[in-house]
């Protein structure tokens, strides 16, 4: 039953999708259709998850396919269920989202065809998550790829559009490929592309091939250092709504992927638990640190979502270390914090960037050195994106300390345990490190966006947005809170994904670690009622003292200076000055200075910014050669069709020369 | 019964930690030949604080105002997980140094958001050097914590502070205690905003780390603002004396005179450091607390070893 619910929210939103490239022609009506089937598909989506979830089976649905190897097999298994729930839920929020986001475009822009790829991601999305057979895993991959492509090309008589597209369409399909030769590995032994008929891997050697495949293919989705750097250049690129959902739940698709992958390739020996650890620790530090750089809202953004999914690589690290030490503790520790960091990732980095499209929207600016004072302005979008901030910080009471915490929980058995307290070392460092730099970077971008002065007339004029645009954010705002307050039914909920990753002799392991982690998480909920309940209280205390005195309103205490004007606020490049400065030999900022010249100076001006070193001195290089040494062929390829047809007979001659021979 | 000391501990540090601040000036009138203020001083300016009226600037939000509160509640919140030497936590569990950690980040988050809330470019630059020093402050602490963990094999800070002894400061053990020791006190004196890293008496805002990022805060505020960093001068000297003194015997009530006698130790302590160092140059703090990670991993390694 639950599959079949499953089926009609994908065939529902294929149809709908079908339906908003023939309703072109009224942009108006097909904005509305577009945002009201993402809402009805997304809440079907969720409602089939939750049932599989729920009811502890897996339901499972099998028709042939005409396409060798192939067949259309999907199944709602734990793991699967696990991810459907956050992508229907952010599908979802971002179709509420769109339709006023997207409501000055119409009739300039096709907003017909938007929706209609928004549907297409969407179930490529569920359809990556779900899919039982390697044949309709790629297809639906790349429908997932294609998809977002075309999304992130939206605005493409922009040239950073283009390039972004570009770099995009190249790094997803370069993934692809080390995907096309895993299932190729995966289903030699048995002649099969079925996922419930691989069989384990003949050799030590040949799983670590697959799984090397796999951290490289799933790695470029999901944004692993060094293949990460698509995610700064598409997710700015793309519309608010799109971001949200590309940097909120399909980068998790190769989250996704690789722990499926790891349930076909038998017990993993230390050195992939080590190999996610080394990833996660790098791409989170890198991460945040190219995002303390950043002066662009979405582009900051999208390098947090890089560092997130560090952390999320860090706890599976643990897992797969935990069992191949068979700590069962830790390894059910660190998949629960890794799977609940999926989650609660969707959750605020979804929110972030729906309060960014917002202030784009309404300020039409993306610099935060042009914007400030917000806050008075949009309160509402302000203080989602406060909530969003403090969550993505990992700051207790919200989500993210919940997932962490379970991470650090994992570092912390593997400290106490010998053999892996290196590994809890390198986690512990790592993690405190990324939290004290994700809350100076997140400090900087809220601050310098929603409080002070504004420091442009556009950020002046700006105003909130709209009811459904402030929903979609109210709804993971809100779920922040809860799942901060009931850790221990989040991890609960995380549990039978969490088992489906441990081999049938770890369960009782894993049942002691539960109730460890649940009792554990109480105590967190019990210190988040009591940090709201003394909050409340000092509050009060507050308004008491205050309400027998006269509470009055000046201007800022400048040190004396009785006019100060928004220019002579802090900036956000000042203000990530000093550590920009101190990690200077990894951002390599390229600063230009103007001084003030003569007696009285008129102009004077200091500007940063911090290219991707990995673009630029990495893949920019070598896609430079590729293009020289391309250039030197072009002789091969003139546009003489007698000259092609000679190298079809050259061929061909040398073929059978070969097999002949 | 079993929670009746810890219960006074959380009450002690309730009461007292305005106390140490006192002690703190106090030692440096002596050592500059004065008298003093009375030691109860910082409690008169609480008092007095708490009876002002209030002015706000019109560049603010509900976040200038939210600062104080929800500072002083995170560092009202710890108070339960923090064990005063052999005195254990009033509601300890394991893996609480990690809460404990992330509720001075909130402290600090909201401290330094409400600083950022004025628009003042003074108090923009205490926010983004107390960012700076917190980010490196950070991994020092909870390696550090996480060695003694693995030194101990507890998890929670109670179980960890119940289990040192003298063997960890000197032989046989090795100087993990020692290390950690020192690299907790880097911390304690950066997080506090002390001598070497902040003056808290300085009068120049430019050079100024915490002081700065509070100018406009005055009244009930500005006391919530103060008895906070009391709170936290005492929660992280429990943990620094915890090291340092390392006295667990079978009774609690000289667990508890062991521990409150450190604390008043570490007060004057830092008032000698104060009277007779100066403070680096800032552009020298990341380096001292880079050392700290380092001091801290090296404990971690020696343990490992």
């Amino acid at each position: 039953m639950w599959i079949m619910l499953f089926l009609s929210a994908v065939l529902f939103l294929f149809l709908s999708a079908a339906l908003c490239l023939m309703l072109q022609r009224r942009p108006s009506a097909v904005n509305t259709l577009g945002s009201a089937t993402a809402v009805i598909g997304g809440l079907l989506a969720m409602a089939s998850a939750a049932g599989a979830l729920a009811s502890g089976q897996t339901p499972d649905f099998q028709i042939a396919w005409s396409v060798p190897f192939g067949s259309f097999h999907i199944a709602l298994d734990a793991l699967s269920a696990f991810f459907i729930l956050p992508i229907g839920l952010i599908g979802l929020a971002g179709g509420l989202y769109g339709r006023r986001y997207l409501e000055d475009r119409l009739g300039r822009k096709p907003v017909g065809i938007s929706w209609c790829f928004y549907h297409l991601l969407f179930v490529g999305m569920l359809l990556v998550a779900t899919a039982q057979n390697g044949i309709l895993f790629l297809f639906a991959w790349e429908l997932m790829s294609l998809a977002s492509f075309f999304l992130v090309m939206f605005d493409h008589e922009q040239e950073a559009v283009l390039t972004a597209g570009r770099t995009y369409l190249v790094a997803t399909h370069l993934g692809a490929a080390f995907l096309l030769a895993m299932f190729v590995l995966l289903g030699a032994a048995e002649q099969t592309l079925e996922f419930d008929r691989f069989a384990d891997p003949a050799t030590p050697a040949m799983a670590g091939a697959i799984f090397i495949l796999a951290v490289l293919g799933f790695g470029a989705k999901a944004g692993f250092l060094p293949m990460h750097v698509w995610l700064p250049q598409a997710h700015p690129a793309a519309p608010s709504h799109v971001s949200a959902v590309m940097s909120g739940v399909m980068i998790k698709t190769g989250i996704y992927g690789l722990l499926r992958v790891l349930t076909f390739i038998g017990p993993p020996p230390p050195w992939w638990g080590w190999t996610l650890v080394a990833v996660g620790a790098v791409s989170g530090i890198a991460g945040v640190l190219f995002a303390l750089a950043q002066h662009d809202l979405k582009q900051l953004l999208a390098y947090h979502s890089v560092e997130n999914i560090g952390i999320i690589c860090l706890g599976i690290g643990m897992g797969l270390l935990g069992l191949s030490g068979e700590n069962y503790a830790m390894a059910t520790l660190g998949f629960a914090g890794g799977l609940l960091h999926v989650w609660n990732h969707a959750l605020f980095k979804s929110l972030l960037f729906f309060g960014a499209g917002a202030v784009a929207h309404a300020t039409g600016t993306r610099n935060i050195e042009q914007l400030g004072g917000l806050l008075k302005r949009m309160p509402t979008t302000g203080f989602c994106f406060f909530i969003g901030s403090a969550a993505i910080c990992a700051l207790p009471p919200l989500n993210g300390f919940v997932s962490e915490f379970l991470i650090y929980l994992s570092a912390l058995a593997a400290v106490t345990q010998a053999g892996a307290a290196t590994a809890g070392l390198v986690v512990i460092g790592a993690l405190s490190l990324i939290g004290g730099l994700a809350a100076a970077c997140f400090a900087k971008a809220f601050s310098t966006v929603f409080l002070g002065e504004p420091r442009s007339d556009q950020a002046a004029l700006a105003h909130e947005s709209a009811l459904s645009m402030r929903l979609a954010q109210i709804l993971p705002a809100a779920m922040c809170a809860v799942i901060g307050l009931l850790g221990p039914f989040a991890v609960q909920a995380a549990l039978p994904a969490v088992k489906a990753l441990m081999p049938s002799a770890a369960q009782a392991g894993v049942e002691l670690a539960r109730s460890r982690a649940v009792h554990l998480l109480w105590h967190i909920s019990q210190a988040a009622v009591l940090l709201a309940a003394l909050a409340a209280v000092l509050h009060m205390i507050r308004s008491r003292l205050l309400a027998k005195h006269p509470v009055a309103e000046s201007a800022t205490w400048d040190c004396g200076y009785a006019a100060p004007n928004p220019r002579m606020q802090y900036s956000a490049s000042s203000f990530a000055k000093p550590l920009t400065r101190m990690f200077r030999w990894l951002l390599r900022p390229q600063t230009h200075l103007y001084k003030p010249v003569g007696l009285f100076p008129v102009h004077a001006g200091l500007e940063t910014h911090t290219e991707d070193v990995f673009m630029r001195y990495g893949y920019g290089p070598l896609f430079n050669a590729f293009a020289w040494m391309a250039g030197h062929l072009r002789w091969l390829q003139q546009g003489r069709n007698q000259l092609y047809v000679l190298y079809i007979a050259i061929t061909l001659i040398g073929l059978l020369v070969w097999k002949l021979g | 019964m079993a929670n009746f000391i810890p219960a006074i501990h959380v009450i002690l540090a309730v009461v007292l930690s305005p106390l140490l601040l006192g002690v703190i000036n106090r030692t440096k009138a002596i050592f500059a030949g004065r008298r003093g203020q009375p030691l109860l001083q910082p409690y008169f300016d609480l008092i007095k604080l708490m009876n002002k009226a209030a002015v706000y600037s019109r560049t603010t939000t509900w976040v200038f105002r939210a600062g104080p509160v929800i500072g002083l509640a995170s560092a009202l919140a710890c108070l339960p997980i923090v064990p005063l030497g052999g005195v254990k936590a009033l509601s300890g569990f394991e893996g609480d140094l990690v809460l404990f950690a992330y509720l001075f980040g909130l402290m600090r988050f909201i401290t330094v958001l409400a600083a950022m809330d004025t628009g003042s470019a003074f108090e923009g630059m205490g926010a983004s050097r107390e960012v700076q020093l917190s980010a490196l402050a950070e991994p020092a602490l909870l390696v550090g914590l996480g060695a003694m963990a693995l030194k101990t094999g507890s998890l929670s800070l109670t179980g960890i502070y119940g289990k040192i002894s003298t063997h960890m400061i000197a032989a046989p053990d090795g100087p993990v205690g020692f290390l950690v020791g020192m690299a907790l006190l880097i911390v304690f004196l950066t997080e506090n905003a002390r001598i070497p890293v902040d003056d808290p008496n300085t009068h120049l805002e430019l050079t100024m780390i915490h002081e700065v990022m509070v100018l406009d805060h005055g009244g009930v505020d500005f006391a919530m603002i103060q008895y906070g960093a009391a709170l936290k001068l005492w929660i992280l000297g429990t943990l620094l004396t915890g090291v340092f003194i390392p006295v667990r015997t079978q009774s609690d009530f000289l667990n508890l005179a062991a521990g409150l006698a450190g604390m008043f130790l570490l007060a004057i302590v830092v008032g000698v450091i104060e009277s007779t160092m100066a403070r680096l140059r800032l552009i020298r703090l990341p380096q001292m607390l880079v050392a700290a990670v380092l001091l801290s991993t090296l404990a971690f390694v020696w343990i490992l070893r």
